[in-house]
């Protein structure tokens, strides 16, 4: 079936304070778009808000994946849906190995009596951990502990490349990333492109696009999308930076609460 | 407020039963001015809890219990902790007296002593006089007197100079009749540059009605000796559990406390090793996990006297529900005890908004050239870490399972014997309810 992914009129606020003020978007499987937008314009809200972390509260619009209500759902069916989200700063858990994490997550999305094989497991977390270049004693280490801020992300990289999810949502997976990590990274990416998933890349920089090259992109600013386009978009960015943008929109302050 | 003590049995019926028993006439009297000393002492004090308030006066009456022959006669309730066991060493006391009794040959041959504590006294009654209450004494308070007036059945291990023991010997104690006293006694002597392992588990029967458990361990590592004592405790509702564990250990001698506090009761316990001896060591363990309105109070001490002795000390416990628990952590070095080192962590995970924990950690230190340190927290189930698991896919429940064995998982995967780490495991998602 083919992938599709819908935001309307989406709204969202945490604490009282709305910061997400009406967000729309349409992506297809096959597809990437890129987010761009400069800080606390509401991006990482808007990452949370799709996959339904408790603080934030969605007050107005609809968000379906193919035709399904995903606003509907607590955050573990959003998972098991399909919706994946690459977390800009992942929590750390004391206690739990990464591979039982890791394990617990593939038999999430399989029936009872069906869990997959431990050596089926250890084998497919060895080879994609070959692949991400991560050494193979982080299939041990304690989940996130101690992670330097690129290993994070590119543990955040092995679990959607485990999981297989439809939707991808990568919050700022470039940053913290040496160039050869970026890379890797990127190419992680690049080898789940498919006709059925769809990827949501937020980043603030050219880079991860050079190797990852998007369909669409997307301004983020006051917590709208204010300018889309196609790659160049990005470029111009990346060469000229927002004041252009915001000069053309009559924007003076960006950041979420002060309005056009 | 003073707190009578209400005695469960007068002198007349104790010494009574002590001659019934064939006990020897010191023992007689230990028990009689034990029984004295319960009706003059108060209760122990515990740390921000009112034991005054708890249910202990459920003694009953010390009743016989019917010896088995074959580990196939042994009640139900135990049957999964002793199964396999026909070869090994194994002790099991039910109520107020011991019902089997097993010793490996090898270790007979070895010099090894396994039995329960009345039979000890007979065929080894210098050995057992030199060590009995000398560790938890009568003195104390009413429930150590108590014990020491009341305890029945019991257990007696004797390891010979330079003996190395390396299957761990084993004990069940269960109580299922609430009109019979459980007091067990466990006595462990290991003597110079030995080495045990002991191994019991605390269960209770079907019952529903009150029972009091006063129970007191102590174990004495000679120089050079190696003490490893594992306990599991998971009695039921009904049963109140009071638990001294003491140890005191001589030069270079190590002791290791494994303690699961799995019951399903209110439940004091107090695990402590004095550290005599110079190079002495000692490590505990305790993992824990409170359920429904469970009152528990945790206390883990160690007392330096010796130089260059070490000790460390970790309690982690999870609370549910309305589940209560304070825990202790003691560390004293006394003046002298140079180049000593004591350290203790307590950790106590809340998973529902009623559920209360407190950790107190505690260092008196009177010798200005040692290490000493102390960590403790108290949280509840951090809500970002379930969120960061479900969105993975992983429900709530397994959410939080995971994250409570977590908690759980750099204590347990410590323990180093593998069957007890399985066993424990069990207990754990029995008591979670998972
Ligand atoms: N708990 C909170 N209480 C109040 N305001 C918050 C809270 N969390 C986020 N915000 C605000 O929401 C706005 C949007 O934050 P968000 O993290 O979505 O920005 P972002 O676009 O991802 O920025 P960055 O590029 O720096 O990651 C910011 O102004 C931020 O301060
Ligand atoms: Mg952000």
């Amino acid at each position: 079936m083919a992938t599709h992914f819908t935001i309307e009129g989406l709204k969202a606020e945490i604490e009282g304070k709305e910061i997400l003020k009406g967000i729309n978007l349409e992506m297809k499987g096959g597809e990437i778009h890129a987010i761009m937008g400069p800080n606390g314009t509401g991006k990482s809200t808007l990452a949370s808000a799709l996959m339904g972390h408790p603080k934030y509260e969605v007050t107005e619009g609809s968000v379906t994946l193919n035709g399904e209500d995903v606003l509907e759902m607590a955050v573990d069916e959003r998972a098991r849906a399909g919706l994946f989200l690459a977390m800009q700063y992942p929590s750390e858990i004391t206690g739990v190995t990464n591979s039982d994490f890791m394990r617990s997550a593939i038999n999430a999305r399989r029936e009872e009596g069906q869990e997959i094989s431990l050596i089926r497991f250890i084998r497919q977390m060895e080879t994609k951990m070959k692949e991400l270049d991560m050494n193979p004693e982080f299939a041990h280490r304690y989940l996130n502990e101690g992670f330097s801020g690129g290993e994070k992300k590119r543990n955040e990289i092995l679990q959607m490349m485990m999981i297989e999810p439809n939707i991808v949502v990568l919050d700022e997976i470039d940053s913290g990333l040496d160039i050869d990590a970026l890379k890797i990274v990127a190419n992680g990416v690049n080898a789940m492109r498919s006709e059925d998933r769809g990827f949501l890349i937020i980043t603030h920089y050219q880079r991860l696009l050079n190797y990852v090259k998007p369909d669409f992109v997307h301004v983020m600013m006051q917590g709208r999308i204010v300018k889309s386009g196609g790659p160049e978009l990005a470029e111009r960015l990346e060469a000229e930076g927002y004041d252009w943008v915001k000069e053309e929109l009559g924007i003076e302050d960006e950041t979420v609460g002060q309005e056009a | 407020m003073t707190t009578q003590t209400i005695l469960p049995v007068n002198a007349e019926g104790l010494s009574q039963l002590s001659k019934q028993r064939q006990e020897p006439t010191w023992l007689t009297e230990n028990r009689l001015k034990a029984l004295e000393l319960a009706a003059s002492l108060e209760l122990p004090k515990l740390e921000k809890m009112r034991i005054e308030r708890w249910d202990i006066q459920n003694y009953g009456s010390s009743k016989e219990s019917g010896s088995i022959s074959s580990l196939a006669e042994v009640p139900a309730s135990i049957q999964e902790l002793v199964k396999d066991q026909e070869s090994g060493s194994l002790i099991i006391q039910r109520n107020s007296g011991v019902i089997y009794t097993k010793l490996a040959s090898e270790l007979a041959e070895q010099g090894v002593i396994f039995t329960d504590l009345n039979t000890a006294i007979k065929e080894h009654e210098e050995l057992v006089k030199a060590h009995l209450h000398t560790a938890v004494t009568a003195d104390e308070h009413s429930v150590a007197a108590l014990h020491a007036a009341l305890w029945n059945g019991g257990i007696f291990l004797y390891i010979p100079k330079n003996v190395a023991v390396s299957m761990p010997l084993q004990a069940v104690l269960l109580t299922d009749d609430e009109e019979a006293t459980f007091a067990p006694h466990i006595l462990i002597v290991a003597d110079t540059n030995s080495s045990v392992t002991y191994v019991d588990n605390y269960v209770s029967g079907e019952s529903t009605k009150a029972v009091t458990h006063n129970g007191a361990v102590e174990i004495f590592a000679k120089s050079g000796a190696k003490v490893r004592y594992a306990t599991i405790h998971q009695m039921g509702t009904n049963v109140t559990d009071l638990s001294y564990r003491r140890a005191v250990i001589d030069n270079d001698a190590s002791m290791e406390w494994i303690v699961g506090e799995m019951n399903s009761g209110d439940t004091m316990s107090d695990t402590y090793t004095i550290l005599k001896g110079n190079g002495s060591t000692s490590d505990s363990k305790i993992i824990a996990v409170g359920s429904g309105s469970q009152k528990l109070n945790y206390t883990t001490r160690a007392n330096h006297f010796g130089k260059s002795s070490e000790s460390q000390m970790i309690t982690r416990a999870v609370m549910r529900e309305e589940a209560t628990a304070i825990i202790n952590g003691i560390t004293k070095i006394e003046k002298g005890a140079t180049k000593s080192d004591g350290q203790q962590t307590e950790k106590v995970l809340m998973l529902s908004p009623k559920a209360r924990g407190d950790a107190n950690p505690i260092l008196l230190i009177d010798e200005d050239d040692v290490k000493a340190g102390h960590a403790a927290s108290v949280g509840q189930v951090n809500q970002e870490q379930i969120y960061y698991l479900m969105s993975r896919g992983i429900s709530r429940e397994v959410a939080e399972s995971l994250i409570i064995y977590g908690f759980l998982a750099p204590v347990v995967s410590q323990i180093p014997l593998e069957g007890l780490q399985k066993q424990l495991q069990a207990v754990i998602e029995g008591k979670l309810g998972q």
